[in-house]
């Protein structure tokens, strides 16, 4: 048993040991305190590997094409951020190129790099801190967004010319459920056990802190 | 156990807010850093209200021009026409395709206001030490934590249509100043969701109610 205080309320409380699949829920607020979904570590890697290799496809390759009175043009997602920079909105490409590509690249390879680095307990105090990292990437990451608006522009620009999707988006759609599937599968708790503490601390300060409080 | 419910800041004890950990600061105004993650300790977001405040009137300000301004203009042989969000949302709907006219107007204009409305609500509920409803308005702050993004979609929308449509001279597409605006109206906001610290919502609870458990 563990004792943790509820994120969204603050109220201190034992958190059961759950069984696989299970999950806990604060009784003041039913915030999710903890889940524990079967071979966490192991699946997760899998799909952020796949997911890395998905978003090398989606940035690199064509979003949708267009032709209009015998010309064509197409667009990368990148592409579409360098355009608002040569059309002068350059702030809004800095922020479209953060949460289209550097946001969810960013948590991808963070991710990788804590899953595979975490295999060996005890991991390195590093981890911990590229944890952190991607999970402060992750409301940044607006893969979802960014599909819906593609579509919502193909339609609007289906108006005026002939558009035909390309690879790029099928591969955005992908990340999307990728994303998704990370997130359930993966169990930071298990992360957060195998790291090593800076400067040499251990756990044990952590059960007094708990007995402390008179729980 | 104890009967009355106890938070850690009662408690004396601050809970990492990245990995969950529960420490006991020597000095609980200065709790310092994380050990095992290295994020920083708080045990209330410092000036949580007056940030939160700050962010949200920034971005009050910003939805004025972001729904005046145009977003987007369109040179068609040699006119030209420009047109603002609720500009777009009215084009969708005339071409017929009246859901993602919807769609557009829920994630540009219903959700940026909604969020607006919301954290002002939060923020003055907090501050008179309301301590009613507090299921509700915790709810109510995971709706604007998880939707908020979502007000993304229209610089999305104009950014790829503007990479696509650029046919010089016959026909193309230019930003306007409005899509600056509008996306400062989304980060703003979010940066206000984040600074927020939900667990003011519960703190007025454990002054009076708590007590008498």
């Amino acid at each position: 048993m563990e004792t943790v205080a509820c994120p969204d309320c603050d109220l201190l409380q034992y958190l059961p040991q759950l069984p696989p699949g299970g999950k806990a829920r604060c009784p003041r607020c039913s915030s999710t305190l903890a889940t524990r979904p079967p071979d966490s570590l192991d699946r997760a890697l899998a799909l952020t590997l796949t997911a890395a290799i998905v978003l090398i496809v989606a940035n690199t390759s064509p979003l949708m094409g267009l032709s209009a009175v015998g010309r064509q043009a197409s667009t990368t997602i990148i592409g579409g951020a360098y355009e608002m920079w040569l059309q002068g909105q350059d702030v809004t490409a800095m922020v479209v190129a953060f949460c289209a590509v550097i946001a969810p690249a960013s948590y991808i390879l963070f991710m990788l790099t804590v899953l595979i680095s975490v295999r060996r307990p005890p991991a390195p105090h590093w981890v911990g801190e590229l944890l952190r990292w991607a999970e402060s990437m992750q409301p940044w990451s607006m893969s979802e967004v960014m599909m819906l608006g593609i579509l919502v522009a193909l339609i609007k620009i289906a108006e005026l010319a002939t558009v035909e999707p390309g690879i790029g988006i099928y591969s955005v759609g992908a990340l999307i459920f990728l994303f998704a599937a990370i997130m359930v599968t993966f169990d930071p708790r298990e992360v957060w056990q195998r790291v090593e503490w800076a400067e040499g601390e251990q756990p044990q300060q952590h059960a007094s802190a708990a007995a402390e409080a008179g729980l | 156990m104890n009967a009355a419910p106890l938070t850690a800041a009662q408690a004396g004890l601050v809970s990492c807010e990245t990995c969950a950990l529960l420490l006991r600061p020597a000095d609980p105004a200065e709790p310092g850093y994380c050990p095992r993650c290295g994020g920083k300790l708080e045990s209330r977001h410092h000036h949580s209200i007056q940030y939160t405040w700050a962010l949200l009137t920034a971005a009050a300000i910003c939805f004025v021009p972001a729904n005046v301004l145009p977003v987007l203009s369109t040179t068609t042989l040699g006119s030209s026409d420009a047109e603002n969000i609720m500009g777009g949302v009215v084009f969708l709907y005339t071409s017929g395709s009246w859901p993602l006219a919807a769609i557009v107007l829920i994630a540009s204009i219903m959700i940026p206001l909604g969020k607006l409305v919301a954290l002002a609500y939060l923020l003055i509920t907090v501050q008179r030490g309301s301590v009613r409803g507090s299921r509700e308005r915790i709810r109510l702050y995971r709706m604007v934590e998880f939707i908020g993004r979502w007000s993304m979609l229209d610089v999305f929308v104009d950014t790829f249509t503007v990479a696509l449509v650029q046919l010089q001279p016959l026909m193309f597409v230019a930003p306007g100043p409005g899509v600056l605006f509008f996306a400062a109206v989304v980060i703003l906001t979010m940066i206000a969701a984040e600074t927020f610290d939900q667990r003011l919502i519960w703190d007025s609870l454990g002054n009076g109610e708590g007590q008498h458990g």
